[in-house]
């Protein structure tokens, strides 16, 4: 048998304040974005199932947060993200995108206006990007923003993301009030004295949340969470096997620095004000890209048989000659079907088109399917 | 009968010159849940570590090699429809294929139960 599945070498890697508490509850761990991290515990397949029936905590440590504060902050941030900022009101949050000046994207990332009364100190905005590229973030956001602007890495936290339809019952019980968070809001929360920032938010496609915490208080946050009868830890396979069902693009696979948010079919993160208006990197290519529909598109896939097809496979015409690619591909438990994400030429990216696929010098046939895979279960409003 | 194993963990099974061959219980356990495994058909003819099965689990896909020349007699028919046996009897019933022995004196390359017990304990 050939290849290193899921490593075992850890040497080398970072450590995060969760570090010995994974391998203490088993967690197999794996170098990613530059960090030891779980990937699973009990097995991907079971652990996928318990999070889209109960509720699953997933330790997102090596994810960058960070603070930025100063005059005119949402002007400054608008000039680098396309959302909608200044009319953002507290407590609210959005995905948005960092772009790169062709129009193509840095990362993808949760923006917050924070109020007055929040655990980091002034009020501001607290930004969420990804493990594997908050450092080239940092260096583009610095050289993006004014001197008027501070921007505060704060390593000093710790992220977790609970995430499943029992997540709120569980949650609750620490702490009260989180219930009444609705998706896509945020608030200051306390737990036994330490400062929390919990969102309703998350990327698996459930109801859940993502709590930052004092990294010295996470171990015994992340012991309480498990003790609830609802909660179990969850690695970074199920993490992804859950957000591609979902139907959510992950960094550095489905998004990169030369796709497009219209290529990538996150149209959505343009705010209406901000079409209108431009004023964002690569605002022409990519309002243009808007008018007149991208050349290719990031579409869902349900792939015939039994086999995944995965990233790296192309998706190819009669003539075999590759026209796409899949960005994402795996076997997905709650389908209980091989899905995938891949860029298929526009003329491919009607749902029920067919389309072929070649790995490994085999052909699959699959069939593009609207996103998400899964019903999306976000708590829009109270009730 | 004896059970001989690769570096690459593989088993195989010999018995009047038909081999059955599949993972170890280590590899299934690294490779995780097993979701789809592609058995060689009967005919096919394998040169020593020749590619002869895919197995995949939710992450990742993973070649199987043919540990010693020979004619595939038989797939196992049973992992297509239940891939999963790979992980619940990787040494039993989730066998991947049988096969003739080209060369049976290719069996004392391999590592007998002891020496892939030991391989592994350092792995």
């Amino acid at each position: 048998m050939s290849g290193a599945p899921e490593g075992g070498e850890d040497v080398g890697p970072a450590t995060l304040p969760l570090n010995a508490w994974h391998r203490g509850r088993g967690g197999r761990m794996v170098p990613f974005a530059g960090y030891s991290m779980p990937v699973q515990y009990e097995g991907i397949m079971a652990e996928h199932l318990w999070v889209r029936e109960h509720a699953g905590l997933f330790d997102v440590s090596h994810m960058g947060q960070l603070l930025f504060t100063g005059d005119a902050v949402d002007a400054a941030l608008e000039t680098l993200l396309p959302g909608e900022l200044k009319a953002l009101g507290e407590g609210r949050m959005r995905y948005s995108l960092l772009l790169a000046e062709n129009g193509g994207i840095h990362d993808d990332l949760m923006i917050t206006r924070l109020p007055a009364e929040n655990p980091f100190g002034e009020p501001g905005f607290y930004m969420v990007v990804n493990g594997a590229t908050k450092w080239d973030d940092l260096g583009v956001l610095r050289d993006g923003l004014p001197d008027a602007v501070t921007i505060n890495h704060m390593e000093e936290r710790a992220l977790l993301a609970l995430q499943g339809p029992k997540a709120v019952t569980a949650l609750a019980r620490l702490v009260s009030g989180v219930e009444e968070l609705v998706f896509m809001t945020a608030g200051a929360f306390g737990w036994n004295g330490a400062a929390l920032w919990i969102s309703r938010s998350g990327y698996t496609g459930e109801d859940g949340f993502e709590i930052s915490v004092p990294a010295d208080r996470v171990e015994a946050l992340a012991e309480a969470l498990c003790a609830e009868p609802e909660v179990e830890p969850i690695g970074l396979g199920a993490r992804d096997s859950l957000r591609l069902e979902a139907g959510l693009p992950l960094y550095g696979h489905d998004l990169d620095d030369d796709t497009t948010p219209i290529a990538a079919d996150l149209g959505f993160a343009l705010s209406k004000r901000r079409r209108e208006e431009g004023g964002f990197p690569g605002a022409e290519r990519i309002l243009r890209e808007r008018e007149e529909g991208p050349i290719a598109k990031r579409v869902g896939l349900i792939v015939e048989g039994r086999q995944p097809v995965r990233e790296g496979a192309m998706v190819v015409d009669a003539d075999g000659a590759e026209v796409g690619k899949v960005t994402s591909g795996g076997f997905a438990p709650s389908v209980q079907k091989p899905i995938a994400m891949a860029y298929v030429p526009a003329a491919l990216a009607e749902p029920g088109t067919q389309i072929t696929l070649a790995q490994r010098g085999k052909i699959h046939r699959a069939e593009v399917v609207p996103m998400p895979f899964v019903p999306h279960r976000y708590v829009r409003k109270k009730g | 009968m004896s059970r001989y194993y690769t570096q690459e963990h593989e088993w195989i099974e010999v018995e009047n010159q038909v081999a059955t061959v599949g993972i170890t219980d280590y590899a299934q356990h690294q490779l995780g849940d097993i979701v789809f495994v592609e058995v060689p058909d009967a005919g096919r003819e394998f040169a020593k570590g020749d590619e002869a099965a895919v197995v995949e689990s939710v992450k990742a896909a993973s070649d199987v090699y043919s540990p010693v020349s020979g004619t595939v007699t038989e797939g196992n028919a049973a992992l297509a429809d239940d891939p999963s046996l790979v992980n619940s009897d990787p040494e039993g019933a989730g066998w991947f294929f049988k096969l003739n022995l080209m060369h049976p004196s290719q069996l004392s390359e391999l590592m007998d139960e002891a020496a892939y017990k030991e391989f592994v304990a350092g792995l």
